[in-house]
This record gives structure tokens, sequence and C-alpha cells, in this order.
């Protein structure tokens, strides 16, 4: 308890002492993320990235000299409490920016509290629809399900698939990739045979399965951020079903792969090269952000990194330089995140404009495929 | 559509029924002692499962599966010694509240102690692609595995309820409390008894489903809601019913994937349970007397 009570007191006086170094007003940033609930595995390890970035940043002397204070709220992935959780930090909390939600549902939920409330919002989430049509004050850090469905029809075309069969869940996230797989099947001349929905808390797939067996697809695809995105490919797999089984952008997460076990292995996604930054080469343009990112993240938390707290990495870093160059106004702050140019994330490379709040392009993917439990780049 | 592709959508649907009646024959013991539904029974089938992954990382798989179910059942014991034993009127609606209330604590306990991330047991037979093949169709062995516990729980039941001492007694407990007690039945120690053994079935069946199903901290509450539609659906208190009325919705809900959209699946199986409700309130095993009895 002495020993407790002196840490704490030391900690005090540490604080004290810096923040009179500093003398900065501290930069407030919210952030709403799933940290619990079906979303957890995104919300979770973007909590976590933010908060050894902000520490990190914080030893650092703050940004720019203004010390970080982040506000974790945890939504459950529940739109409204993200929304009720948005307008508590923006009302109560005065926070500066907010970073999430970490899904597209939320995301949608929270757009319009925060154009009214003028507050700067960085999101986690996928859907093209958040940045699409641009708002003033709505940013987003994921790449757009656009071109995750553009990378798999590229890489269908490329084997032969001309027929599929699409499985999706009843998220944000599965609709708006529902949306965007079925909008640009026809450039690709893919035919969709099947396009089934199914409840995100599903325990078993086996019917649904058995209906894309039933129509004689040339391959499966899965639109999906639940565990229930194992489930399928143990389906399809025990129904002896031999057809590629391609995957969203969403199953970068190894944790899924391992979950499917034996059945994962051959499973095709596009993602981004954080969950494959050991094999990237040394004179790859990311190489050197993604490995001391998952460096930084494996040693502290004991798990492997996803592409989902690089996110956070991501949106977190790309504010603290926008407020770097323009202060603590908002206004200014806007603009200079609208001039981001070539900012090299985890993600990709990020090229913002007053036109494209997201900035990231196609080669922010790569294709990704499950080799022994382990992802592996597939390569042409 | 082809007959193998008939006997394919069944096979779906024994996949789900098995799942089901599995987690709904739990529900009816402690119904069957205290005439309440024991909302925090999807929690103990999620402790089950959690606590057999747990334990498989030291000990092997069917010494994992025995720890985890006696820990669960300790589990059950001490809810009911510590939130309804000293309850001076256990009016049924107070011990429905407190089972909700038990059931979220033991939700954010699993959050702390676990974390967010999603587990299961290994398959018991072969691995995630192995399937039986029948002619055509085809069937994880897991759900076997299922199949058999869910019947073996059954037989156990029926004979445990029906033919031996403490399980009349249980039954007499739940017919009249009061009477019970007159005839000098320790009324208290049953109830703490049927939280025991509904813990210990929860536990096994979150065992056994875990491969198919995976699990998590959150997953008691979905799987709670189908056990209980099919325990209702089957007739409270009746473990036959419960796998009956598990297949039926199973089964139910396999075939109007492959006529409707399978986003209509859960409203299927939700308005035959209110239809069967309509015309049979008892459910579709209950005696119509006690449904009667009850009402009054």
């Amino acid at each position: 308890m002495k020993t407790l009570r002196f840490l704490a007191a030391a900690a005090l006086l540490a604080a004290s002492a810096h923040a009179a170094a500093a003398d900065k007003p501290p930069l407030k940033i919210g952030a709403l993320l799933a940290v619990t609930g079906g979303a957890s595995f995104l919300g979770a390890p973007e909590a976590r990235t933010l908060e050894m970035l902000v520490e990190e940043l914080n030893a650092k002397g703050g940004v720019d000299g203004h010390p970080i204070q982040l506000v974790v709220k945890d939504t459950a992935g529940d739109p409204a409490k993200a929304v009720s959780f948005a307008r508590q930090l923006m009302d109560e909390e005065k926070v500066f920016a907010i970073i999430g939600p970490a899904t597209s549902g939320e995301t949608m939920a929270v757009k319009p509290i925060v154009e009214e409330g003028k507050t700067l919002l960085l999101s986690c989430a996928a859907a093209e629809v958040i940045v699409n049509p641009v708002t003033p004050h709505v940013f987003k850090v994921a790449p757009k399900d656009a071109l995750a469905v553009e990378m798999i029809y590229r890489r269908m075309k490329k084997m032969g698939v001309k027929r599929i069969g699409f499985l999706s869940s009843n998220t944000g996230f599965g609709k708006a990739g529902k949306d965007q797989v079925e909008k640009l099947a026809p450039a690709h001349g893919i035919e969709i045979a099947v396009s089934e929905v199914y409840d995100k808390a599903a325990t078993d797939l086996t019917a649904e399965v058995t209906k894309l067996k039933a129509a004689n697809v040339q391959a499966i695809l899965n639109w999906s951020i639940e565990p229930a995105q194992s489930i399928v490919i143990k389906n399809v797999r025990q129904l002896g079903l031999a057809v590629p089984i391609f995957q969203s952008h969403g199953f970068a997460n190894v944790q899924y792969a391992k979950a499917a076990g034996a059945a994962a292995e051959g499973v095709l996604f596009p993602a981004s090269r954080i969950v494959v930054a050991d094999s990237l080469p040394e004179t790859h343009p990311q190489k050197a952000v993604v490995s001391s990112y998952k460096r930084a993240y494996e040693a502290r938390y004991k798990e492997d990194v996803s592409t989902f707290g690089g996110h956070a990495y991501d949106a977190l870093t790309i504010l603290a330089r926008a407020v770097k160059e323009a202060g603590l106004d908002r206004d200014k702050v806007r603009a200079a995140l609208e001039g981001t140019k070539g900012f090299v994330g985890t993600a990709g490379v990020f090229n913002l404009s007053a036109a494209d709040h997201n900035g990231l392009a196609l080669d922010a993917f790569e294709m990704l495929t499950v080799k022994d439990g382990k992802f592996a780049v597939l390569g042409e | 559509m082809s007959l193998e592709l008939v006997l394919q959508y069944l096979v779906a649907g024994l996949t789900y029924g098995t799942i089901y009646a599995v987690v709904g024959v739990g529900f009816n013991i402690i119904y069957n002692t205290t005439g309440i539904i024991n909302f925090a029974q999807g929690e103990f089938v999620m402790l089950g499962g959690m606590t057999a992954v747990s334990l498989h990382r030291v000990v092997p798989m069917p010494l994992a599966i025995v720890g985890a179910v006696l820990v669960t059942m300790a589990i059950g014991a001490l809810v009911e010694i510590t939130c309804i034993r000293w309850l001076r009127k256990p009016a049924v609606l107070r011990m429905i509240i407190i089972t909700i209330g038990v059931s979220i604590a033991l939700r954010e306990l699993a959050l702390l102690l676990w974390g967010e991330s999603v587990r299961s047991l290994p398959y018991f037979t072969g691995n995630e692609v192995s399937s039986l093949d029948l002619g055509g169709v085809r069937l994880s062995p897991q759900v076997l595995w299922s199949l058999g516990t869910c019947v073996t729980i059954v037989v156990f039941l029926r004979f445990f309820f029906q033919h031996t001492s403490i399980g009349r007694q249980m039954r007499a407990c739940a017919a009249n409390r009061d009477a019970a007690a007159l005839c000098g039945i320790a009324t208290k120690n049953l109830v703490t008894l049927s939280f025991v053994l509904s813990a210990g079935i929860g536990a096994l069946a979150g065992c056994v489903v875990s491969p198919i199903t995976y699990t998590a901290y959150n997953v008691g509450t979905g799987l709670a809601i189908k056990g209980f539609t099919v325990a209702i659906l089957g007739g409270l208190g009746s473990s036959m019913g419960a796998v009956g009325a598990g297949f039926l919705v199973g089964v139910l809900e396999s075939f109007s994937v492959s006529l409707l959209p399978a986003a209509y699946k859960d409203a299927i199986s939700v308005a035959v349970l209110l239809a069967i409700l309509f015309l049979r309130p008892s459910g579709l095993f209950g005696s119509r007397e006690v449904a009667r009895l009850e009402a009054a």
C-alpha cells in the first residue's frame, strides 16, 4: 500500500512537472470504439493501439507541446450507444476530434451528429458511403470496401471464375459490402448466382451453404466481420465443396484463420500489408512503419497485430500531424487533414484532398491467403 | 429439389436442432423445481465452454470437460446460495429478475477473465474439415457427438425425475412448495441441487457445441434465446419436448432457407412459435392440465 501511494505521488509530481514544462492546453481526443461485443476484435485492438500511441506521444512531450488526453467510450458495436456517446464526447467532454467508430453501421449513425457539432471524425470503418458523398468533418482511414471488391474480382477473373455464391451478415459492414459486390459484378463479368444474408450471431450456416452447393457456383465470397466468417469456411469444407473461398478484408485478423483451423487453408482475401509485415521486402515503402508498429504492439499486448489496430494508428498519427501543422484550430486542422499527401501509414499511402477524405488507392491492398494457419502473400 | 439436396437440408436442420435442443433441455430442471425460467442458463453454457477451453491447455480434453462441468456446477450452487436461497418470499417474478441480473454479472465476469476473443475446443473426432459422407449427404461428426450428448441427458433426466426419490421430491417442490415443505421435503436444498444440475447440463452442452458454434464471453444470450424458444415450444418441464421442438425448429429453419432468403430464417421460427402457442398454450408436448393450473 505504502509503495503504491508513493508511486502515485511520484506520478502526480512527474505529471505536474511535465504540465508546467508543456504549459499548453491539452489536445483532447475522444474515441468511439466497440471494445466489447460482437465487433470487439475491431474495437479492442484499436483502443489498445490508441492507449499505447498516446502514451508514446505524451512521453515525447505531446503534439507540438500539447499533451494528449484520450477519452475512450465503449460502444459495444451498438449504433444507438455510439450516437449517445458521440453527443457526450462533444457536449460534455468537448473533445477536439473523435477517432472511430470501428464499424460502418455506427459511423453512419454518428455522421450527421458530428457534422452538426462540427467535430472532426476519423472513422476506422470500411464502407464507402462514409466518405461518399464527402462531408466536411468526416474522414476515414480504412480502405474503401469498393477497393476490396475490385481486388477480389480481378483475382477471380484471373482464375476464370464467372459464377459465384455470395454470403453476407446483417451488419453495416455486411450491407455496405453487399451493395458494392452487387454493383461492381456486371463490370467484371461476374454472375452472382445466389446472394444470402445471415444473422450476425449465426452459430451454423450449413443450410445457407447447401443452397450455394445446389447452385453449382465456381467460388464463394463471404462478407462479414463476425466469428460467422470462420463458421462459413468450416461448413463449406464439411459439405465437401472444393471451390475457392474468398473473404472480405474483415478476415484480416489471424484469429479467424486459427478459429477455422484446417478449413481456413487456401482462403483468399484482400488485406493491408500490416498482417504480413515480416514477409515484406526491406525496400517496400511501408516496411518501416508496419514493422515498428507491429513490434511495439506485440511486445506490449502479447497478441498478434491486426489491420484494425493499424487503422487507429493511422487515424491518430494523421490527426497528430495535422494538429502539429495547424495548432488547435479545427478549421485549419480540417484543411491540414485534406492536405495530407504521401503519408505512409499501416493501411497504405494516404493522399487526401477536399474531394477524397480517405486517400487510399487500390495499392493499399494485397491479395493474401492462409498457409499453415498463417497469412501469406498470394503473389501473381 | 433432388433427394440428396432434401436430405442435406434435413441434416443442416438436424445440426441446428441439436444445438437448440442441447441448450434447451437445461432450462427444464430449474423450472421443474422452482417454476421459474433461469435466464442465466445461457451463461452456464458459455462458462462450460470457456472453462473447458482454458483447462484443455493443461489437461486432456475429457478431463477438461469434466473439470468445466464441475466448476460450472459449483458456480451454479454459488449463484443459488448467494442470490436465491435467502429470499424470504421467493416470488417467481423476483427470482426471474435475479437470474437476469446474475446473467449480466457472469457475462461481465467472463469478459474480465477471458477478454473478448473467440475460442473453441478442438473437434472431438477429426477436425474442421472432416465430415461423414452418407451417400452424398455430409455431416460433421461433432453433430453426432452433440446429438449423443443430448439423448444421454434426456434419458438421464427422464430417469431422474420419474424414478428417483430426489427427482420426485423436486417435482413436488415445483407443484407446491409449501405443501412439499410440510411433507418434510428440504425444499431449499432441492432448489440448490436444481441449479447445480442445470449448470452442469448447460456446461456440458457448452463443451460439445463449442467446436461448431465457437464460444466467447457473450455467446450465452444468443444460445439461450433459441434454447428458451424450444423449451417453451416443447412444453416447459418436458426434456423430450425440448428435444422434439429443437429438431422441429431446426428443420423448419433449414428448409425455409431453401425456399426463401436466409434473412427470414429467424422470423419463421418465431412465427411458428407464436402460432403453436396460440393453438396450444402449454407447448407441443406440455400437459394441458399444467397450463390450465398455471393460468388460474
